[in-house]
């Protein structure tokens, strides 16, 4: 065997190596595959913004009475990608 | 060794905007990501969740730009290393160390690689299998504790956990290779 070959399979190195992937926190998981919907989310709110000049006005006063008013959930996560994107919206 | 849908197949598919596929690629590569910040960069709990969350909203973003959609895993594993080492140098933590972290956890991202292949080789196990090793090894679950959950004696994990890892052992040398995964131990 050279030296760069692994190592054969024997059951206590799969043991091993079945160990070293131990899941991650869900909550973790769960954030990453909500990642899409989050950003269709935030799209849509700053397309609202673009369109409607008074919403627009709204998010810059008070970003999460406006969301609210809007129907939105004003998460943590969501305020703060949202906060992100109020310079380019001017 | 069998997987249901390639890693080719679900890049295409998340491409073409299936919310399942999404969430299906988040999971199979969730524990890799973890275990590449955790275990080859120790970084801490509240650093490797910003690196988790910023390599899958990475992978979502540039998802165009892979050229070979086969290589999601290295294109992952790269989009992690450099997180981290991001992580590191903000945290002014590079230069505690006598290397570069480039250079020092190659070792261990490899480690970890073969690890997911062996991970993977869980899936053409039954699903009792696949749980039993699962629990045991990387949750480090005890025997009580799997025996409770799988509503099974105590006495039989041990020999449970033998005869899986000798099937997962076979799978991934090829002597099981085209054999649907049974329903039974």
């Amino acid at each position: 065997m050279s030296p760069n070959t692994p190592p054969p399979f024997d059951e206590e190195r799969l043991g091993e190596l079945l160990g070293l992937l131990p899941p991650a926190p869900r909550g973790w998981t769960l954030a990453a595959q909500e990642l899409p919907a989050a950003r269709r989310e935030l799209d849509e709110i700053v397309e609202l913004a673009r369109a409607d000049a008074e919403f627009r006005r709204r998010l810059m006063a008070d970003l999460e009475a406006a969301l609210a008013t809007a129907g939105y959930e004003t998460r943590a996560e969501l305020l703060a990608a949202v906060r992100a994107r109020l310079p380019e919206l001017g | 060794m069998s997987i249901e849908v390639t890693d080719a197949q679900l890049v295409e598919r998340c491409r073409a905007g299936e919310a399942a596929a999404w969430n299906e690629l988040v999971e199979r590569f969730s524990r890799y990501v973890y275990a590449i910040a955790v275990r080859a960069f120790r970084l801490p709990e509240h650093d490797a969740e910003d690196v988790f969350q910023d390599v899958f909203a990475r992978t979502y973003e540039r998802l165009d730009s892979l050229r070979d959609d086969a290589a999601i895993r290295p294109w992952i594993a790269q989009l992690t290393r450099n997180a981290c080492i991001d992580r590191l140098r903000a945290g002014g933590r590079e230069e505690s160390t006598a290397e570069p972290f480039e250079w020092a956890n190659d070792a261990a991202i490899e480690q970890l690689d073969e690890a997911l292949t062996v991970q993977e080789g869980l899936h053409a196990l039954s699903p009792n299998c696949r749980e039993v090793l699962d629990r045991f090894f990387a949750r480090d679950e005890s025997y009580r504790t799997i025996a409770e959950a799988l509503g099974l004696p105590p006495g039989t994990i041990a020999s449970r956990i033998s005869r899986c890892l000798g099937k997962l052992r076979a799978e991934l040398e090829g002597r099981n290779s085209g054999s649907a995964p049974s329903e039974e131990w």
